[in-house]
């Protein structure tokens, strides 16, 4: 287990704020003050079960919560196989799915904007792994793996992205708009779905239903007047809301030191206790949405800020090389050393869960699966232009006509 | 050394293509992908543009502003798109006034339209800098900064993030010199904002904000066409005792090309400009649309093969008087009712929606003091009132197509 976190983690002194633990730069890195350590691979085995059916035991690295007036979570996690390798899988997918996007975008095919999440995949289907189906998540614009996960399909989101009417909005939605029961989007303004979030948490409360909502956005959006005013909100009639920031280290191009005087996110909650967690290593991350959960729905706390510390490889989206704001070697060094999957990967063969023959045989059917979702989405067709009037308002209660050229192009409804 | 050849240059061009290709088919990071601006290559052979020198010093209504007093032939021009004309517009801005600072989202590393490139490098960082992702923070801090006497330029980093500063712009900014009795104001705010649709922006990246802002008396809209139009307009804009609001259309940042003088000079705001004079019908537009509405008038004089059917011979001599609004609030009124009054014909095209847009104010202002000379009603052809969906923005925007379309029931009514 032998990677070298990047930076080393220290205390400075026991009196010294606990929720921010001194970070000693070994290299220049415009990372500022970071609480957990982010590498991928760092969870040790405990007791392996001595039955195929039972359950792994295993320990976190001390170093992957910090924590902010509320108590740390177990360090002690419990999957069994079959879980782990299904997190392999899907993170596995999700990449293949995402750059197949990429590929798609540069071929043409896929147009406007798309913000891809290679790198992040420990947070998407961690919370997945940590959540039940009916809990509702919102996020901002790198939606995609959260689109699969919630229920959606790998060709809805391609076909999507491709704005084809088998896509899951019907191709008029795109990138960012990709809907499922539990997934609220896929949001393009920035930081508008963190008080939408806790609406829906409302919601669940009032009609006294066992679920929370996660609502998420990134480092870039914390600064966002209206995560704020969630943030009263929720605490002020105690909702069962998770404020879940997803801290890449970057607005797009600025560094999180450059946008906000206070880059530890999970303490901005002012009076709503935080934790923040490892994004880069999945049992880390699935440990921090069960614990979240739990004091939301069962122990009925109120909300709570979680915040993830991970890193994308690709840019802000299509349009942004990702290497303008940040140097090739960063990046490599991050792919290299912290990779979500890799990590997984590590454990998986360490603990004899899984041989390289069978994991290469997962990776193979992962692209097995995306190239077929993306072929079959590549044979939906475009939506009719009569889609185009559809859906502006509620069926039935259309003004008599949207205008447009007075004959035959404006939309009569009756 | 020699410089190579043309026939050397070629083949060495040749040569990289293959070896790009190559490194294509290896390693797909080196492709580019496509430029998020969009570009429109309609507009690179349009005759509205001034790709000359000696045209680009005559463009109506210079205001020189230095103290050279060179005859116009001694003047120079550098060929710039409309994000480069926007970023030496700042620059002037930045250089000539002491208290002027440009702040936006990334506007530091240049900007996502590269309107403020080398800007940080060249002021400093105390001049030029990020602010961090909120628009409300952003114009409120505009606004304070002004009311100090500040020369504030602030980025909306796209016109569909603006409506979080709404409430800022329209409920102080517009306001403070009225409710304070003259005693405070902020005309030295500027916000300036990318606009309009590129083809691919979906329902975020493509909206025309600039009918909401026009109930906010107080402010100044301005929309710009073309490169020397952006500088000219920006600097006259940074430099109205008003606080002013200055979209520009963000597919012209590269689509449009022309040589713009390099000397400081300003462009009225208020006055709308006459494109091409005309007498049959008025066309007013501004921004995106206008080239739109140029390739309308061409294909109306020489419809192609497919459209010869559709374009009945009387109207194909017609002449249109095609004027670009650019200032939208105060729109010139003047100029619009001259040329109705003459015409007897009005059609509006804009991107925004016709609920409630910029069109609806112009009609039926122009119905009000052109009744009795109009021959036809005032007709606007405009975006859906619908979001922009994605895959359907090539419908949405009003296009050549629709215009002339416009035009004929027009002329023909």
């Amino acid at each position: 287990m032998a990677h070298q976190p990047p930076f080393s983690v220290r205390s400075r002194t026991e009196e010294e704020n606990g929720s921010l633990a001194c970070v000693r730069l070994l290299r220049r890195l415009p990372l500022g003050a970071r609480g957990v350590q982010t590498t991928a691979d760092t969870t040790q085995l405990h007791q392996a079960p001595s039955d195929a059916s039972e359950p792994f035991t295993l320990k976190l690295h001390e170093d992957s919560f910090q924590t902010y007036n509320c108590p740390k979570p177990d360090l002690e996690v419990q999957v069994t196989k079959s879980e782990l390798l299904e997190m392999y899988q899907q993170m596995t997918t999700m990449r293949r799915m995402e750059m197949a996007a990429d590929a798609l975008y540069k071929a043409k095919m896929i147009r406007g904007f798309c913000h891809l999440a290679i790198g992040q995949e420990a947070v998407s289907v961690g919370m997945e792994h940590g959540i039940e189906k009916d809990d509702r998540v919102i996020t901002g614009y790198r939606c995609h793996p959260f689109a699969v996960l919630r229920g959606g399909s790998i060709k809805g989101v391609i076909a999507e992205l491709l704005g084809r009417k088998g896509g899951m909005s019907q191709g008029k939605g795109g990138s960012m708009h990709i809907f499922t029961p539990s997934f609220f989007g896929g949001n393009g303004i920035v930081g508008a779905q963190v008080p939408v979030g806790a609406g829906a948490a409302f919601a669940q409360q009032y009609k006294g239903e066992k679920n929370c909502t996660f609502a998420m956005y990134g480092d870039g959006a914390s600064n966002q007047g209206q995560v704020f005013e969630a943030y009263n909100m929720a605490k002020l009639w105690n909702l069962p809301t998770i404020f879940v920031c997803e801290n890449n280290k970057y607005g797009m191009g600025t560094p999180a030191e450059r946008s906000s005087s206070n880059t530890a996110y999970f303490t901005r909650g002012d009076k709503i206790p935080g934790l923040q967690v490892n994004g880069m290593d999945i049992i880390a991350a699935k440990q921090a949405v069960a614990y979240a959960r739990k004091w939301a729905v069962d122990d009925q706390n109120g909300p709570l800020v979680l915040e993830f510390v991970t890193y994308r490889y690709g840019g802000h989206s299509m349009s942004d090389p990702g290497t303008t704001y940040r140097t090739r070697e960063e990046v490599q060094r991050m792919r290299s050393t912290q990779d979500p999957i890799r990590g997984l990967q590590r454990y998986l063969e360490e603990w004899g869960v899984a041989t390289e023959q069978e994991l290469k045989a997962i990776d193979k059917e992962a692209k097995a699966t995306v190239d077929a979702a993306v072929a079959e989405a590549k044979e939906s067709p475009e939506p009719p232009v009569e889609d185009l009037w559809k859906d502006v308002y509620f069926k039935g209660t259309e003004p008599q006509f949207l205008r447009g050229r007075e004959r035959e192009e404006g939309k009569r409804f009756y | 050394m020699h410089p190579p050849s043309s026939t050397a240059r070629r083949v060495l061009n040749g040569l990289s293509k293959h070896r790009l290709a190559f490194q294509r088919r290896a390693n797909s990071t080196a492709v580019e992908p496509p430029p998020a601006g969009g570009h429109l290559p309609g507009v690179a052979t349009s005759q509205l543009l001034r790709p000359t020198r000696d045209a680009a010093l005559r463009t109506p209504g210079i205001k020189w502003k230095d103290e050279d007093n060179s005859t116009l032939g001694g003047r120079e021009t550098r060929k710039m798109n409309t994000y480069q004309a926007v970023r030496d517009a700042m620059a002037i801005a930045l250089a000539k006034d002491d208290t002027a600072v440009v702040f936006g989202e990334d506007v530091a590393f240049g900007g996502v339209f590269r309107c403020t490139m080398g800007l940080a490098e060249e002021f400093g960082k105390e001049r030029v800098f990020n602010t961090p992702l909120t628009e409300q923070g952003i114009a409120g801090f505009g606004i304070g900064m002004a009311s100090m006497g500040h020369t504030a330029i602030a980025e909306i980093q796209f016109a569909d993030y603006i409506f979080p500063a709404f409430d800022q712009l329209v409920n102080e900014a517009a306001k403070i010199r009225y409710r304070s009795g003259n005693s405070f104001n902020v005309g030295k705010l500027t916000v300036r904002t990318p606009t309009m649709a590129v083809g691919h922006g979906g329902l975020y990246h493509s909206q025309s904000p600039e009918g909401f802002f026009m109930a906010g008396s107080g402010l100044k809209i301005v929309i710009p066409r073309s490169p020397i139009q952006a500088k000219g307009l920006l600097l006259g804009a940074i430099r109205d005792p008003n606080p002013v609001i200055f979209m520009e259309p963000k597919i012209l940042y590269r689509s449009a090309v022309e040589q713009v003088p390099i000397d400081d000079f300003e462009l009225p705001l208020g006055k709308a400009e006459v494109l091409v004079p005309g007498e049959d019908l008025t066309l007013v537009t501004w921004g995106t649309p206008v080239y739109h509405c140029e390739t309308a008038l061409h294909v109306l004089r020489s419809p192609s093969e497919e459209l010869e059917s559709l374009i009945p011979a009387s109207v194909r001599g017609a002449k249109v008087e095609l004027i670009d609004l650019r200032s939208i609030l105060p729109w010139d009124m003047e100029t619009i009712v001259e040329s109705v009054n003459r015409t007897g014909r009005l059609v509006i095209v804009h991107e925004a929606g016709a609920i409630g847009g910029v069109g609806s104010e112009i009609a039926s202002e122009i119905q009000k003091r052109c009744f009795l000379k109009l021959n036809a009603p005032v007709r606007r052809v405009t975006g859906w009132d619908i979001p922009v969906g994605l895959t359907y923005e090539k419908f949405h925007i009003p296009d050549a197509i629709r215009v002339v379309d416009a035009i004929i029931e027009t002329l023909t009514y």
